[in-house]
């Protein structure tokens, strides 16, 4: 079987104007976003020693995972050019029902309490998909009035339903998913593992590729990437395991961070290996193509509320157990703009079709970065809110300008 | 065992092809009609579409050239009239049955993804699967062999973003992919419209390759340039009638031009 391909071989290098096109045309990845935030840190560190400091580092990491998380459910939207300005509240909504009924009142076993939480944000998602999908409503719209209405449900819940005005968190695992940690030897044994597994399945992939004919990236990109992975691991690894604890020693990788990592890994698998997830690429991208091509197109724009609700809810435990219980005076109105900052931050399109799961994490680690440190170097609260909506803007001028110099270019 | 029964179940489609006329064409037309209301947009429409052929369907603005490609596609069901593929009658009243068959329409907004490679674009809505996992490496060398079989040669990467791509590139993805799914009769609507020179030429070159492997082409297009460089044969529309058929010899440009215009030709073919 021999296939004529030699026309299709990549012949020598690109041109300047394809390489100008990959510049301008997003394909940068995460590279630039990764400069910033190193120069984040180093400004940061320079002004402030404490900064890179075990217990800051770890503080730093348990305040990003809520952005992650509800980063990682605005990207199930905005790859559809859709957006969920709720999910802020729909994370208090799941933090507060987890920390009610395991509460001692009730007593239920952690792993119900979540199972309905996350049932109860996940259905919240998909009721805005279907007024959105049904009456071609604006999304924006669409959740921003559920914004209203689910904080509204959750003050009254918290406020009459629930005796006491507030939900603490009285539950082990609950209150664990942030102030847990693995012990050093089981952290080494997660980062070693991540790092084999990464480069297990990477060179598999190569090699399949490479049995099939087909023309490779060069192999040392994968090995620098793998390295950097490797380098970045040790690096956190050795951060976790220092002592961090003023009288009792502290140590070891917080449970949220593996969390995070396995969340964001599956999600990123969803989207870049099956259908599911490249139909959700194709409708962002076109979506009458995407019908034409048979996908039913309005269910999977449902689903993609759905997960995006799911998603804001296991955002919310985690947010639940850092406050240590949720009160009608814990206040939600911000953190679904931090949500859509982390992602489109990262580097997600708001215009759909473009867009990863490694985003939000990068970009909500830059907004835990900047708002730590922001506190750190003593600027004032207020003064957080206009560096973070700079950041905001600066992210979106980006996505525009990328998106507008690639229809000029075609 | 089987070969008695398979005489048995062709006879009838014997009888068919007496039937339904021309037993060579693979898209036989007769006598439709379609009405939007009170409009007439096809009266009595016969056609034949030949397998490894290319027909050129050309015709003023409204008429009814769109509206015949939408019947042929299975988007608007005939108000009346046969269609007959193989010599067999169809029923394809919807664009899927019609795809069944292999007709595959490639429209002028091509139904691409731009921010999908081209091999996602290829397989969009098909895609090849091992244990429920996309399995690109299959994708990826069967877009290549495709692309090739078709000598598509001027895309660098089957991995580069359709975005990326110029219009005639885009055409002959689009075109590519209905290959890929076995098409038999693929229609075009305009492909050369907008296109540069080097580009038409290529999507010109493409449109050859296709009815040299066999494929039945129907073009739709308003440059007779193009139309006498490619096409095998010509169908010419006026006022929702087809007002003369035959092959691309029995034309010239000027005849073409007083058939579209006028629906009549005072010259000898």
């Amino acid at each position: 079987m021999s296939l004529d391909t030699s026309a299709l071989e990549t012949e020598g290098a690109p041109t300047s104007r394809q390489r100008l096109r990959a510049l301008v045309g997003g394909d940068l990845g995460l590279v630039p976003v990764l400069i910033a935030l190193v120069a984040l840190v180093i400004y940061f560190q320079v002004r402030n020693s404490v900064f890179l400091s075990a217990a800051n580092v770890t503080n730093l990491f348990i305040q990003a995972v809520i952005y992650v998380f509800l980063g990682m459910a605005e990207v199930w939207l905005l790859l559809l050019g859709e957006i969920d300005l709720s999910l802020g509240w729909v994370a208090g909504m799941a933090g507060s029902i987890a920390a009610i009924v395991t509460n001692v009142q009730y007593a239920w076993p952690w792993w119900a309490a979540f199972v309905v939480a996350l049932a109860v944000s996940a259905a919240i998602g998909a009721l805005w998909g279907l007024f959105v999908v049904r009456l071609r409503l604006p999304s924006f719209i669409v959740t921003l009035a559920g914004n209203f209405i689910v904080e509204g449900v959750l003050l009254y819940i918290l406020d009459h339903v629930f005796q006491g005005g507030g939900a603490p968190v009285q539950e082990k695992v609950l209150s664990d998913l942030t102030n847990g940690n693995l012990t050093p030897t089981w952290t080494w044994v997660f980062v070693v593992a991540t790092v084999v597994v990464s480069a297990v399945v990477a060179l598999s992939r190569e090699r399949a590729r490479r049995r099939a004919g087909l023309v490779n990236a060069p192999l040392y990109r994968l090995v620098v990437k793998l390295v950097a992975l490797a380098v970045f691991g040790v690096l956190l690894a050795l951060v976790f395991n220092a002592n961090r604890g003023s009288f009792i020693p502290i140590q070891g990788m917080p449970f949220a961070v593996p969390l995070v990592f396995g969340v964001m890994v599956l999600y990123s698998f969803v989207l870049a290996r099956t259908k599911f997830g490249r139909y959700l690429y194709a409708i962002g991208g076109n979506p009458e193509a995407a019908r034409r091509a048979g996908i039913p197109v309005d269910r999977y724009r449902v689903y993609a509320f759905l997960l995006g609700g799911l998603t804001a809810g296991i955002g919310g435990l985690f947010y639940v157990s850092r406050l240590g219980g949720y009160s009608s005076s814990s206040t939600d109105s911000t953190v679904v703009l931090y949500a859509v900052a982390a992602a489109v931050i990262g580097g997600t399109s708001l215009y759909g079709g473009r867009g990863k799961m490694t985003y939000p994490v990068v970009g909500g680690i830059i907004l835990a970065v900047i708002i730590n440190g922001l506190v750190l170097i003593q600027v004032s609260a207020t003064m957080e809110f206009v560096v973070t909506g700079v950041v905001l803007l600066a992210a979106v001028t980006v996505d525009s300008l990328a998106r507008r110099s690639q229809t000029l270019l075609k | 065992m089987s070969e008695p029964v398979t005489n048995e179940s062709a006879a009838p489609s014997v009888t068919g092809s007496a039937a339904s006329g021309d037993p060579t064409s693979l898209l036989s037309l007769r006598a439709i009609t379609k009405s939007f209301g009170a409009v007439q947009a096809l009266r009595h429409v016969d056609l034949e579409i030949p397998a490894g052929q290319v027909t050129a369907l050309i015709g003023d603005n409204g008429a009814g050239k769109s509206t015949l490609i939408k019947v042929i596609a299975g988007i608007h069901e005939p108000t009346s009239g046969e269609k007959f593929w193989l010599g067999q009658r169809v029923d394809t009243h919807t664009p899927r049955a019609a795809a069944e068959l292999g007709i595959a329409t490639v429209y002028q907004d091509l139904a691409l993804c731009d921010n999908l490679d081209i091999v996602a674009n290829m397989y969009l809505g098909y895609e090849e699967t091992r244990r429920s996992v996309l399995d690109e490496v299959a994708m990826e060398v069967h877009t290549r062999q495709t692309l090739a079989d078709l000598s598509v040669s001027t895309i660098q990467s089957v991995r580069q973003l359709v975005g990326s791509l110029s219009g005639g590139q885009r055409q002959a993805i689009a075109v590519a992919r209905a290959v890929m799914r076995d098409a038999k009769l693929v229609i075009m609507d305009e492909p050369t419209a907008a296109l540069g020179v080097t580009q038409t030429k290529n999507v010109l070159d493409l449109i050859t390759t296709l009815a040299s492997r066999g494929i039945a082409v129907l073009v739709i297009s308003h440059n007779l340039n193009d139309v006498f460089a490619v096409a095998d044969r010509i169908a010419v529309m006026h006022l929702g009638t087809l007002v003369s058929s035959g092959p691309v010899s029995n034309y010239d440009t000027a005849s073409a031009v007083e058939l579209i215009t006028t629906g009549t030709t005072s010259r000898a073919a």
